[in-house]
């Protein structure tokens, strides 16, 4: 298939492994953001093919797994509210909040549809015009622009029944908030290749300059992320640390201006809460004034219980990058994605479900 | 306006009476079928495999196939597994009142067609009508027998180590095809269901070779299932190379879309086998000759190590394991 066989080209990847192996002479402490690289990186093995001097962590890049207990919570109980229709990713419907799951919830009664796109959501508010119908927006920047496309739509088409609830995170404040907190010393990123397609490069060059860390924006074959760590390892070598593309057939310096035009027409900033990292300033959008009608948060203001989180769970630390799935004593014991424990274990971009899957040789 | 199946249908009145003469009998019949007693009666003598699954998917008629050609395959591939040689079937129909009479039709020709293919009959039968929303638009149930021949004794837990492993073609056709269909999404490269008997691709294997350990139909689960379950039936290792998997490019493409794994996905129309390293050419050249087999492909082979495993070299090169399916296979969401 073009566009597909040559990134996970066997010739091609061996020739950049060897390329690493031959160049890395220092540490390079290398962090994947976006828990589509995790799978991929976990799925081909590619650890396997690096040298001991490049250590690869895995980061805070998945939307279902960065939810904070308390906005899932607000979920479920806004899923028990009678009359109302909840649409969700898949993903959602079974990660745990602090007492129950969507999936739960609708066990026992809730009207939740798992949805592929928010136009299904749009479409199920058009076909059920007594009712009201809640999408519930977890993404990163990927995910933003189709969620202000179908507010704006919402708008045009005067639908009175479509509510969003926005739990949309932002990308450069979470990379920013893991550097400042030190903890894993990180010399590289491979930088999310959709995100970056959106909101450009230029987030990513304070980290060059102010932290001294190297970021090559990655796509997510095979090749395309060994292709991003000997760029990497050749900018630690060198020590001059800078923003390159190695995904150039996805993503330009500049991102895609038309969807961040309809993203600032429709969002504004918020601080947002992550789980593992916790308060970051201006991290979320939320909808702004001129469509605060679509807010189901607004709407439908509900009681929450108190968060809490599960006893054990180290989901926190997996998504900060401090420690590795395995690590946790609940993994692959009490904690499987039959009975998933946190979140990471749920997502299918999650670090733990990654590792479950596809480790397990080196374990 | 369309004639509808009515609750009348299936009370054991006229209408059902109808319904069974007119449209079942006809389509289906052969002598032992038009007895129409309670209970279907023939000779057999030898050693039986019996099996029995029910059917329930959601669209009934989908790229490839419907639920009809299902359910004959189903049974018929079960029974393939044992090494048996399928003869006799038993369809059951729960069917949801408001089906149009003309789908119903279609399934039963679809029977016929797929009975007549795989050269078994239909010998003994049952129709009940649910109220509406009780089942959705039509489930069928069917049982089999087969005969095995002697000397041949197949069981997933005969793998033994130096097998090699066989695949019939490329994996994930009926689970994509089904799913595009459902989900309303249409690709580039369409992807029809495999959905096929098998037996007599079968039938040449056994010809072929003394030596086949192991078969099964890797459906739900996929062929990832289907290997784990033979490595821990048997106590095995088995070693497989992404490269050598064949995967038709619709379902490649439909895969990376929907970020799922074409491993995991069911197939309806495929074989696994394990084989004795020496028959193994052999086998294979008897599948490629088999309409069914064309795209058979030596995949992998078991191993005394990493018992209970799955290992899957990768195409650049690493390896990973291939574990069960975990829940539910959910579309990824950015």
């Amino acid at each position: 298939m073009r566009f597909i066989d040559e990134y996970r080209d066997a010739g091609l990847a061996r020739k950049l492994a060897s390329r690493i192996a031959a160049i890395s002479t220092r540490p390079a402490r290398l962090m994947e953001f976006c828990g589509g690289h995790t799978v991929a990186i976990m799925r081909n093995g590619i650890r396997q093919l690096l040298p001991p001097t490049v250590e690869m962590f895995s980061g805070p890049g998945c939307p279902v797994c960065v939810t904070a207990n308390a906005d899932i919570d607000r979920s479920i109980t806004l899923a028990g509210l009678p009359g109302l229709i909840i649409t969700t990713f898949g993903d959602m419907v079974r990660v745990p909040g602090s007492y129950a799951t969507l999936q739960k919830c609708r066990a026992s009664g809730g009207d939740i549809r798992i949805v592929y796109s928010i136009q299904d959501a749009l479409q199920i508010a058009r076909g059920n015009p007594g009712r009201q119908v809640v999408f519930i927006a977890v993404g990163f920047e990927t995910t933003a622009p189709t969620i202000a496309m179908a507010v704006k739509q919402a708008d045009r088409e005067g639908l009175q029944n479509f509510f969003v609830h926005c739990l949309i995170k932002m990308t450069p404040p979470a990379m920013k908030a893991l550097l400042d907190l030190g903890e894993i010393m990180l010399n590289g990123i491979i930088c999310p290749g959709h995100v970056t397609a959106i909101i450009g490069t230029q987030p990513y060059e304070s980290y060059a300059r102010d932290y001294g860390v190297a970021c090559v924006v990655a796509g997510f074959e095979p090749v395309d992320i060994l292709q991003a760590v000997a760029m990497l390892v050749e900018q630690i070598e060198s020590g001059r640390p800078r923003v390159e593309i190695a995904y150039t057939r996805g993503v330009r310096p500049e991102g895609n201006l038309k969807a961040l035009e309809v993203m600032d027409e429709v969002f504004e900033t918020t601080d947002a809460e992550w789980r593992g990292i916790g308060r970051i300033p201006c991290s979320g959008y939320k909808l702004k004034d001129s469509f605060v009608r679509f807010d189901a948060s607004a709407a439908f203001p509900v009681e929450v219980p108190p968060a809490r989180e599960a006893a054990g769970c180290r989901c926190g630390e997996v998504l900060r990058g401090i420690i590795r799935p395995p690590d946790c004593r609940l993994f692959r014991k009490v904690c499987t994605p039959e009975n998933p424990v946190g979140p990471c274990m749920v997502s299918s971009e999650g670090s733990c479900a990654a590792y479950y899957q596809y480790g397990g040789i080196d374990e | 306006m369309s004639e509808k199946i009515l609750l009348a249908h299936g009370s054991g009145s006229k209408l059902s009476h109808d319904l069974v003469e007119k449209i079942l009998v006809p389509s289906l019949t052969n002598p032992i079928l038009a007895q129409l007693d309670d209970a279907a009666v023939f000779p057999l003598s030898g050693r039986l495999a019996f099996t029995t699954d029910s059917y329930v998917v959601n669209p009934i008629f989908f790229p490839g196939g419907d639920i009809g050609r299902l359910a004959v395959c189903g049974t018929v591939n079960d029974l393939s597994t044992s090494g048996a040689r399928p003869l006799y079937l038993s369809l059951a129909l729960i069917i949801e009142e408001g089906l149009e009479l003309d789908d119903l039709r279609r399934v039963i020709e679809s029977v016929r067609n797929t009975a007549a293919e795989a050269g078994v009959q239909i010998v003994t039968g049952d129709t009940k009508v649910v109220n509406r929303g009780k089942a959705d638009r039509l489930f069928i149930n069917t049982a089999g027998i087969g005969l095995i021949q002697e000397g041949v004794d197949i069981s997933g837990s005969h793998v033994r180590p130096g097998d090699k492993i066989i695949l019939s073609g490329g994996i994930g056709e009926h689970g994509i095809a089904v799913m595009s269909r459902r989900e309303g999404l249409e690709f580039k490269v369409p992807v029809v269901s495999d959905c096929a008997p098998l037996n007599r691709m079968v039938a040449g294997m056994l010809k072929a070779s003394n030596n086949i350990h192991s078969l099964r139909d890797p459906t739900r689960g996929g062929l990832a299932s289907t290997l784990s379950e033979f490595a821990l039936q048997s106590g095995v290792g088995i070693i497989i190379e992404e490269g050598k998997i064949p995967v038709h490019d619709g379902v490649r493409g439909a895969c990376e879309l929907l970020g799922l794994d074409p491993l995991y996905i069911a197939n309806e129309g495929k074989m696994v086998a394990a084989v004795a390293p020496e028959d193994a050419v052999a086998v294979l050249a008897s599948m490629q000759g088999n309409r069914y087999g064309t795209q058979a492909a030596l995949i992998g082979e078991v191993t005394a190590e990493h018992k209970g495993r799955v290992i899957m070299k990768t195409r650049i090169g690493a390896s990973r394991i291939v574990d069960l399916p975990a829940g539910e296979i959910l579309p990824r969401i950015c």
